[in-house]
């Protein structure tokens, strides 16, 4: 892959929260890149790091206790860690936009539905649109997303979790983004609507070529949505491959084997789900070797000493020792 | 099915209407009629903004019936004075999808749990008081070195657990699960899954469980709930609905779900079409039928009644008039 067809970068980027009691480690050199219209889904546990991934990206993160501590982020060519305040207010909204985890976040609880929504577009109105033409656009926007467009002039409390979530998702389609990072964007949604969304999701690359990270912890969503997928655990990307290799293989890290046991089965009924035993790791203090070590079934003692490298096989990256050995044999 | 037994939890024409603006009144919840009996969980699903929540909150008279009844264990609690609701309320828990939202970010984690003894004075000592809520720690599975943590310390499933054990706190009996598990990645929602069918267990605990993930929901319910604009759609035991979905919302839903198999990939993605129709003064008829493929005349006309089709099994469709 050329570097001129890759609209994201990101090498080796590390973020902690740094509070006078401790510091979190919760990125831990990250490498990934994302081509121009491709989507990439991101998974692993809650509290892996993904939203910090995610704000790190928009430049968003808490001012006083969040830091970058390595690594860079190259978005269509630049970078964008140092970017000035003033530049990289331009770029977020127009060329990147996120839908946050929870939609209370980026919505206003003083204003309708409808002006927030109309507010967005007006500030990408290259073409001028009228105030008529503005609102019949929100009156669109709002039925694309399954809200009727009579309900516009109510307040953002006045509507179900799922309907808030869905007013940001057609903020931020609105905006006709270059990226979109889209954090949990259909957790609170039905599967109807949900399937409605994706669709939106969909047509925006394909009429304009939009790049998506998909934050989820569904994994139908990702099978049915995403080109490439890393899974992430502790801040480090352990798994990371084309859907197809995630999916239709049977080489695995054995977190993401786990995150696939856990799965309830819609066709057989099981009586006891089959989680991964433990929890992840204090973020403040990683084990100093693998960080699943503790957890793995198949753990081996180089797995508490030494943090296993990378091993590739074509598309395919497997954080584990388990996949070093089996090439040694 | 039930022959002697008491539901624990019954609604009678159920209703929740919201003024908004002038004239104008949203049928949240507009006429429920469900059952549930002891240690039983009967799973809510529906479009977003369909009224589960609502429903939910309103059971628990965390929002005042517009009009109907509440039965628990036969009484009917809408007529209860504030004194008496309150000393009930410890008997009706909810557990909510954002475990943050809900839990005060000044208090650290054994604090919340012992909150709500502490206000309902369930126990004589404050020594009492902590003791349980340490020991509650264990029930959940919450390492004791985090009682002096904050929430926001926590990830989501420690958080959720939190919820868990506060709602277990005051020994309810009935506990509205509100997505609990939403906002969880796959494992962790195994874990808190299996914890609360074993605390059902082992405490006689009956459930409503809200949620969108199909899967979870078969996987939880005894029966299931489908819900459309405030009204019930289709009511039957879980392994009934998804082997014979009769209403087509039912259908429609259960042909939406996104399956972890690559294979599907290309298949197109289904999305159900018509107008959304509003719950805002709502026309009469039946609420999907600008949306429905199989709609008649009749069902702009004539709101379909929810009627038992087989045993045990509910629908609210003109097409499902005689018993299949
Ligand atoms: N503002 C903050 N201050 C301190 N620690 C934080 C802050 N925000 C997040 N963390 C911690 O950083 C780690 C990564 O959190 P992050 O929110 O990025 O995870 P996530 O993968 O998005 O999880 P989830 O699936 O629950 O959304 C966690 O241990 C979390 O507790
Ligand atoms: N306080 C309120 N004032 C006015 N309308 C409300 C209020 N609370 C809820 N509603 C409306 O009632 C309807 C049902 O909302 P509810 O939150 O019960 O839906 P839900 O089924 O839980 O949706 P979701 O799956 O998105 O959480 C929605 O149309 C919503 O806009
Ligand atoms: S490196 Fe070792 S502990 Fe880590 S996942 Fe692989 S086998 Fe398990
Ligand atoms: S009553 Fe008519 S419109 Fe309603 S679901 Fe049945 S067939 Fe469709
Ligand atoms: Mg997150
Ligand atoms: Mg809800």
């Amino acid at each position: 892959m050329s570097n001129a067809e890759k609209m994201l970068d990101i090498k080796d980027l590390s973020v902690v929260y740094k509070t006078d009691l401790e510091t979190v480690y919760a990125v831990n050199g990250v490498t990934l890149s994302l081509e121009k219209g491709a989507t990439l889904g991101l998974v692993g546990e809650t509290g892996a790091g993904k939203t910090t991934l995610a704000l790190t990206l928009m430049r968003l993160l808490p001012e006083r206790t969040g830091k970058v501590t390595s690594g860079s982020i190259t978005f269509e060519g630049e970078n964008i860690i140092d970017l000035p305040e003033a530049q990289m207010r331009k770029i977020r909204g127009d060329k990147i936009a996120m839908i946050f985890q929870d939609p209370m976040t980026s919505l206003n609880p003083v204003l309708t539905v409808g002006e927030q929504i109309a507010e967005a577009l007006l500030v990408h109105n290259e073409v001028g649109r009228s105030k008529e033409e503005i609102e019949a656009r929100v009156d669109e926007t709002l039925t694309l997303v399954g809200i009727p467009p009579a309900r516009k002039r109510e307040y953002p409390h006045q509507f179900s979790g799922g309907m808030r979530q869905r007013v940001v998702i057609a903020i931020a389609l609105s905006c006709e983004p270059d990226l979109l990072i889209a954090d949990e964007p259909t957790t609170a949604l039905d599967v109807t609507i949900q399937a409605q969304v994706l669709m939106m999701i969909r047509d925006l690359r394909d009429r304009l070529g939009t790049s998506m990270i998909m934050i989820t912890h569904d994994l139908g969503i990702v099978a049915q949505t995403c080109d490439n997928v890393a899974v992430m655990y502790a801040g480090e990307i352990i798994e990371l491959g084309t859907a197809e290799d995630i999916f239709a293989h049977t080489m695995h890290h054995p977190y993401t084997d786990g995150l696939f046991a856990s799965l309830p089965n819609l066709k057989s009924k099981t009586a006891r789900l089959q989680p991964i035993t433990g929890l992840m790791p204090d973020p403040t203090n990683l084990p100093k070797g693998c960080k699943f070590a503790p957890r793995c079934s198949r753990c081996m003692e180089i797995c508490k000493e030494v943090p296993p490298e990378v091993y590739t096989e074509g598309t395919h990256s497997i954080r584990c020792h388990l996949f070093h050995q089996s090439k040694e044999n | 099915m039930a022959e002697e037994r008491i539901p624990l939890i019954e609604t009678v024409d159920l209703k929740k209407y919201f003024k908004v603006g002038d004239n104008a009144l949203l049928h949240a919840v507009d006429g429920i009629n469900m059952k549930v009996y002891p240690g039983e969980t009967i799973g809510v699903v529906g479009e977003s903004g369909c009224g589960k929540s609502t429903l939910g909150r309103t059971i628990l008279r965390l929002i005042e019936p517009t009009s109907g009844q509440i039965l628990y264990n036969g009484d009917d609690i809408t007529q209860y004075n504030a004194r008496r609701m309150k000393k009930m309320r410890q008997e009706l828990q909810i557990i909510f999808q954002d475990p943050y939202a809900s839990l005060d970010p000044r208090k650290s984690v054994i604090e919340i749990i012992a909150e709500y003894m502490i206000i309902n004075k369930t126990l004589p000592t404050k020594r009492d008081i902590f003791n349980r809520a340490a020991h509650l720690m264990d029930v959940v599975g919450l390492a004791r070195r985090y009682a002096t943590a904050y929430p926001h310390e926590l990830d989501g499933g420690r958080r959720q657990r939190i919820g868990i054990a506060r709602a277990l706190s005051v020994n309810p009996k009935f506990i509205v699960c509100d997505e609990p598990v939403s906002a969880l990645d796959v494992s962790i929602q195994a874990q808190i899954l299996n914890l609360l069918m074993d605390l059902q267990d082992e405490m006689c605990l009956t459930y409503m469980f809200v949620t969108h993930d199909l899967s979870v929901v078969k996987h939880i319910s005894d029966n299931i709930m489908v819900m459309y604009l405030g009204q019930c759609l289709e009511l039957t035991s879980s392994d009934e609905l998804f082997e014979k979905p009769l209403h087509p919302y039912t259908q429609a839903l259960l042909s939406a779900i996104p399956e972890p198999d690559i294979s599907m990939r290309n298949k197109k993605i289904k999305v159900i079409k018509g107008e959304v129709v509003s719950p805002v003064n709502p026309k009469p008829g039946c609420r999907f039928a600008a949306r429905c493929e199989h709609c008649q005349e009749r069902c702009h006309q004539e709101a379909p009644e929810l009627k038992e089709v087989a045993p045990g099994h509910f629908v609210a469709c003109h097409l499902c008039d005689g018993p299949i």
